[in-house]
């Protein structure tokens, strides 16, 4: 892991998304949101594991449990809670919400398995450049077809491409054993894309196996894939939660932060904890105190619209 | 004289050849085969690295577009047969269209889909449709439409090089082998162009009293309106004048209304299925436009799945004598006569 990833840096942002996700959980029965959302609090060694190793230029395409990502990123916290407010401040200005966030080099769209196709052809096109893109998929898009006509595509013509697996093992409320034959790992070696698999929630183990195949994908190698077992404490949106309780507290023994803070002094870990705490909150007030989107700021869909 | 095959294929050509952001991809393309419909023929000889063959895979290779126009390429993809786009509806409809917009203007989508539409070959249910009205409701999509009456090639072109949102290109199959504005030598016709990109043609019989009826048609239907319209001067006396569109959605009204306005009497000629149609929306729109002063018909296929053979596909698409019955029956109802509808 660089240098710069020490263990309080890699705590402080797992910090930041956990705890921005659970204002955003706390927050909705208020009403500051509009709409949906989709957590994926307990799944924070994943994001900052691997987007802890990006470098500039090198794309990131997500999902709809994006923020996680989004914010190891490196994108805006208060742009985060404006978009998913509404507000004109937003990364789009209210027009994506939650699982449309789209800026500089991420990507994050709703539609499960279909943003496959497109990470592969971004790599078509980053190969050019020498750059690469990762992306995030989840057991769920496993069952989508486009994600082979994906893995096909860029095993065949070798493009640069990630791709993260965040085994969270539901698709929404199904149990994996109910949307899921065979082994993750066999989707990706059928194609000839080199896999490795790991069930952790510990981000130096996540860094440590990214740092290695990002290092590949720098130097010229095809796909890769890594697949991730993690779990999510939250709910698939917001009150869809349908787990044994004891099944949650069983996988909260190894929460991502128990395990990265346990690694710090606790006077550290205290003040991160302070400082985190205030950034979020400064972000949520700036996002509330952000005018609303104005449909006046609707715009035709075509740029020669007529 | 050129066919419509030919500019097509130089149009990619001149693409290729003026930006190496142009990339084509699509289902054996590559030479010597060059293409189910010898669209791409010579293009993989000479831009190996840019024309890419891929698997059969169309929901891959137009997401996979949508990717790479994302990231600053300008990609085209073929789709072998346009029913196939039905495959591609998540990359056209959930992603080509929305990244622009969604984004607020931040991303841009420079993809262009070309794909061949249409019957008139005997290829049975699901090699000969014309379905692009099902993707004409997708805001953030363009639909254009080539016919032999303009050339296509330069419309080809800006698509590629210059629109910067993703372009439905439709190609029905028989306009490959006709040659461009062949129909429309000869001096016996007055032709007006509208628009710049994507222009629309108003097309009278020259010499002729004035129009009483508009007909507004597309792609390879225009050339059906063409000949409808000749024979309805000759064999019954009535003037028509044709509107051929060459971009379908978004919808201009003009220069349709300045017709409808004198003629006070709109047929639409698709070949698609009539139901939530083309037409529909062009009656629609010049209702809402001019107001209810004019009488309308669609004419348009059967709502029937395309037979196979030929009498069975003759008798579900719309023909030359299906649009002149129905012109007759408006004629009639429009002069106070007794009302008759077609089967359009």
């Amino acid at each position: 892991m660089p240098a710069e990833l020490t263990p309080a840096e890699l705590y402080r942002q797992m910090l930041r998304i956990r705890r921005f996700e659970e204002t955003v959980l706390a927050a909705f029965p208020r009403g500051w949101f509009y709409g949906t959302t989709h957590t994926g609090i307990g799944q924070e060694a994943n994001a900052v594991g691997v987007l802890g190793l990006r470098k500039p230029g090198e794309v990131v395409v997500s999902n709809h449990r994006c923020h996680g990502h989004y914010l190891a990123y490196g994108g805006s916290m208060t742009a985060l809670a404006a978009e998913l407010m509404g507000r004109a401040t937003g990364v789009c200005g209210g027009r994506g919400g939650s699982q449309h966030l789209i800026d500089g080099d991420f990507y994050a769209s709703g539609v499960l398995g279909g943003t496959l196709p497109l990470a592969v052809g971004m790599a078509l096109a980053e190969r050019r450049r020498r750059q690469l893109v990762i992306v995030f998929l989840g057991d769920g898009a496993l069952g989508e077809g486009a994600v082979y006509e994906s893995l096909n595509l860029a095993a065949l013509w070798s493009l640069p491409v990630y791709f993260i697996v965040e085994n969270n093992r539901y698709a929404q409320t199904t149990p994996i054993h109910l949307h899921l034959a065979g082994e993750i790992p066999a989707r990706f070696e059928a194609f000839g894309i080199p896999v490795e698999e790991c069930d952790t929630t510990d981000v130096s183990e996540v860094g440590d196996l990214a740092e290695a195949g990002l290092g590949r994908l720098r130097r010229g190698s095809g796909p890769q894939a890594l697949v991730l077992h993690t779990y999510r404490f939250s709910p698939h949106s917001r009150g869809d939660d349908l787990r044994d309780p004891q099944e949650i507290e069983r996988f909260r023994q190894r929460d991502p932060l128990l395990v990265q803070g346990a690694r710090l002094r606790p006077g550290d870990r205290r003040s991160i904890e302070a400082e985190v705490e205030q950034q979020v909150r400064e972000a949520f007030e700036a996002a509330l105190a952000a005018p609303e989107a104005d449909p006046a700021s609707l715009t035709p869909a075509l740029e020669n619209g007529a | 004289m050129t066919t419509v095959v030919a500019s097509l294929n130089q149009a990619l050509r001149r693409s290729l050849a003026s930006s190496l952001e142009v990339m084509v991809l699509g289902e054996d393309v590559l030479d010597p085969y060059g293409g189910a419909f010898k669209v791409t023929q010579g293009l993989s000889s000479a831009y190996p690295q840019r024309v890419l063959t891929t698997p059969v895979s169309e929901a891959g290779i137009v997401g996979l577009g949508v990717g790479m126009a994302l990231r600053g390429l300008r990609p085209v993809v073929e789709i072998m047969f346009g029913d196939f786009l039905m495959l591609a509806g998540d990359a056209l409809v959930n992603h080509a269209a929305k990244f622009r917009w969604v984004s607020n203007d931040r991303a841009r989508v420079p993809l262009v889909v070309r794909t061949p539409m249409g019957g008139r070959r005997g290829y049975g249910p699901t090699h000969s449709q014309s379905l692009e009205k099902h993707l004409m409701g997708a805001a953030g999509l363009r639909t254009v439409a080539a016919s032999a009456l303009l050339d296509p090639g330069p419309m080809l072109e800006a698509a590629i090089l210059s629109d910067d949102d993703p372009t439905l290109f439709v190609e029905h199959k028989l306009l490959y082998a006709q040659e461009i504005g062949a129909s429309l030598d000869g001096g016996d016709y007055l032709v007006e162009s509208a628009g710049e990109r994507y222009p629309s043609l108003t097309v009278r019989l020259a010499g002729a009293p004035a129009p009483r009826l508009t007909v507004a048609s597309y792609g390879y239907t225009a050339g059906l309106a063409l000949e409808a319209i000749r024979r309805l001067a000759y064999e019954h006396e009535v003037f028509a004048e044709l509107v051929a569109f060459t971009q379908l959605i978004p919808l201009r009204l003009e220069p349709l209304a300045q017709s409808v306005r004198q003629t006070r009497a709109l047929l639409t000629l698709e070949e698609g299925s009539g139901v939530l149609g083309w037409g529909s929306e062009v009656v629609s729109a010049m209702l809402e436009e001019l107001g209810p002063v004019f009488p309308a018909r669609r004419v348009s296929a059967r709502p029937l799945p395309i037979p196979a053979s030929l009498p069975l596909e003759q008798a579900v698409l719309p023909q030359v004598d299906d649009l002149m019955r129905a012109a007759l029956s408006l004629n009639e109802q429009d002069r106070g006569g007794p009302t008759r509808h077609s089967n359009g």
